[in-house]
């Protein structure tokens, strides 16, 4: 089943004068089950490619449908709303909510969803397990280390079953340790729940862990194969 | 339901002292609007009150015929047996004082200096008389005195009378006709409001009314209220028919315009003041949008909807709101209710002709207009938070994500 699909998708930047082409005419589908990498120099439209699939942002020219449904010419909201129940992300940056602990954190997305108090609690507590932060659930993101925010984020990003998680260089600040850790815990979750991961990386400790390795070159896909960590 | 509030708690929390800042600035501006809206509601009042002590009274009581302009003492234009209607009228609850009047114009004369003025019958017991009774030298009128007059300081000056000189007084009687008797000024009074002291000459009742031929009728019965609030309702209360009733509102149509006013003038001050406050704390929250992008971005990127952003920092500044307003007001009715008791001393600020200044201002502040300028101070800000906290709702997820990295 194809979780997204891409078609002749172009995204040109446009701040002032100037003219960025960062993706040039890209077709791609993920599929169900995917655990796939997008690969590439810095610059080569990685970061913009997973925002268009993460609805977060809207081409230039070109068709996305996510989850089956076509999201051109959605508004503001029903993107939020689209993203909220289909798409988890975790960023590069540790993207937590500062004043939020890594409970609330978690919470988060389920209160967006209007999920009752029982479900909220019994969901937070298999999802911190899940990513091994149960003993720091009471913490505020200022008291982990970037490797366990790391894995509070990509604990948010599943909060709410997404069938879509996108990861945006996510071991880039992390050591090799770390970095290894969030990669087993992504995989297995990928494994044991069957969703969908796409992530941007120029890490080949990362990439060892794919199924499928997409190149990108100049808002290109210049290759499209097969990974090491067939699933 | 999201808590809203907890997240702008512990937001408000991270710049404590910024939060603080702002929330004091809030509570200042509250303080600064209680103040000078009591300040100016004490001017009014008692500028009001004592004009009103002076002049019109709070409510006049007249014959149903009684035409104020004619200043004519025919019987048919007068209320019989005054002292029984003004008893009546006292046993009203909202009544402090009732006491008849009596009116009539007359001439006086010293030599061959002659001036036209309005001779006033009263009760010189009652207290209602009270603002007559500063005397620049002489006493005060006796009710059985027969011969005395009492004169204000400017005619006094104008004709060259001192206490204990002879003038003559002719009056205009109830038949139509004039006559004349020699008085002795027993008193020189002042209220300090010229136009009034020249004008106005003052007998004892009963014989005002045997010199003009009034017999047992007066004018009007002069009511003060305890609460001049009540007048419509006191007025309701006392039979209509062979009377009609003055309220203050309608005796002082100019200073109550004045008042209306100066209402006005407050209004614009307030706004100022709420402009100036409003501001603070909208920087404020402009200042929190600015570094919370990145996390604007975070709470959109997994679905926070444009309207829950919007409550979000509507929460903030409802935190600052009530916090900073709560403290402001507390502030501003302790110092409303100091400047009640104690007066803020001005000096003499003159007087003029239809108003009287005292020269210490009591600051007074009624329970609703401390209200109103509560729920106002919070609107305000409410209204003025929805601008950065559009901006904030209005962020694309990209471009907020983009400025973090
Ligand atoms: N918000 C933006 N405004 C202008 N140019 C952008 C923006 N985002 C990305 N770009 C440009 O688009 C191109 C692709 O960027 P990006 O998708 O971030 O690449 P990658 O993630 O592979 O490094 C780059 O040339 C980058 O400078
Ligand atoms: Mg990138």
């Amino acid at each position: 089943m194809e979780v997204a699909k891409l078609t002749d998708v172009t995204r040109i930047y446009k701040i002032g004068e100037v003219e960025t082409r960062a993706l040039n005419g890209v077709s791609i589908t993920i599929n169900d089950g995917e655990f796939t990498s997008l690969v590439g120099p810095s610059g080569s439209g990685k970061t913009t490619l997973l925002q268009l699939i993460g609805c977060l942002d809207q081409p230039t020219s070109g068709k996305v449908v996510i989850a089956g449904q076509e999201t051109t010419g959605l508004s503001r909201n029903q993107r939020a709303d689209l993203r909220k129940g289909t798409i988890g992300f975790v960023f590069q940056f540790f993207a937590l909510i500062p004043t939020l602990t890594a409970y609330e954190n978690v919470e988060m997305p389920l209160l967006l969803n209007g999920r009752n108090a029982a479900q909220r609690r019994q969901r937070v507590m298999e999802l911190l397990a899940s990513v091994g932060m149960t003993d720091r659930a009471n913490n505020r993101p200022d008291q982990l280390s970037g490797g366990q925010q790391q894995r509070v984020a990509v604990a948010r990003a599943l909060a709410t079953d997404p069938k879509l998680i996108l990861a945006d260089e996510p071991t880039a600040n992390l050591d090799t340790e770390n970095g290894e850790q969030v990669m087993e815990i992504m995989k297995k979750l990928n494994k044991d729940t069957g969703t969908t991961f796409v992530f941007a990386t120029h890490d080949p400790r990362v990439i060892k862990y794919a199924s499928r390795v997409v190149t990108l070159q100049d808002g290109l896909i210049v290759k499209d194969s097969d990974g090491n960590g067939k699933s | 339901m999201m808590n809203y509030f907890k997240l702008a708690y512990r937001n408000l929390g991270r710049h404590r002292r910024r939060s603080i800042l702002s929330g004091l600035a809030l509570a200042m501006g509250t303080a600064l609007l209680m103040f000078i809206a009591a300040f100016f509601q004490g001017e009014m009042r008692s500028a009001m009150e004592t004009t009103l002590r002076l002049n019109s009274g709070h409510l006049q009581v007249l014959a149903a015929d009684y035409d104020p302009d004619k200043l004519s003492v025919a019987w048919k234009y007068l209320i019989e047996k005054p002292e029984q209607v003004a008893a009546q009228i006292e046993t009203l609850e909202q009544v402090d004082v009732a006491t008849p009047r009596l009116l009539a114009s007359g001439i006086v004369t010293v030599q061959d200096d002659s001036v036209g003025v309005q001779i006033m019958g009263i009760d010189p017991a009652s207290k209602a008389n009270d603002p007559y009774r500063h005397l620049v030298s002489g006493d005060f009128l006796a009710a059985d005195d027969r011969e005395g007059i009492l004169i204000g300081y400017p005619l006094a000056q104008n004709l060259g009378l001192k206490t204990g000189d002879q003038l003559s007084l002719l009056v205009n009687t109830s038949d139509g006709t004039v006559d004349e008797q020699m008085f002795t000024v027993r008193g020189i009074y002042t209220t300090g409001t010229t136009a009034y002291d020249k004008g106005i000459v003052f007998l004892p009742l009963a014989k005002a009314q045997a010199f003009s031929g009034a017999g047992d009728h007066a004018s009007m019965i002069f009511v003060l209220l305890k609460d001049r609030e009540q007048a419509d309702a006191v007025a309701a209360a006392i039979p209509g028919g062979s009377f009609q009733v003055k309220t203050w509102r309608e005796l002082n149509s100019l200073l109550v315009l004045v008042n209306d006013f100066s209402n006005a003038y407050l209004t614009v001050i307030n706004l100022i003041i709420l402009g100036i406050t409003v501001t603070v704390i909208v920087n404020t929250l402009l200042m929190s949008v600015f570094e919370r992008t990145r996390e604007i971005g975070i709470l959109s990127a997994i679905g926070m909807k444009g309207r829950q952003i919007i409550a979000l920092f509507l929460a903030e500044a409802s935190l600052l709101a009530v916090g900073g307003i709560a403290i402001g007001a507390l502030a501003g009715w302790a110092l409303s209710v100091y400047f009640g008791k104690v007066g803020i001393y001005f000096g003499d600020l003159g007087l003029s002709a239809d108003m009287l200044f005292e020269d210490r201002i009591y600051t007074y502040l009624t329970l609703e207009s401390a209200i109103n300028l509560i729920i106002t101070a919070f609107v305000f800000t409410i209204i003025a938070s929805l601008y950065p906290a559009r901006m904030a709702s209005r962020m694309e997820p990209v471009e907020a994500l983009h400025s973090a990295q």
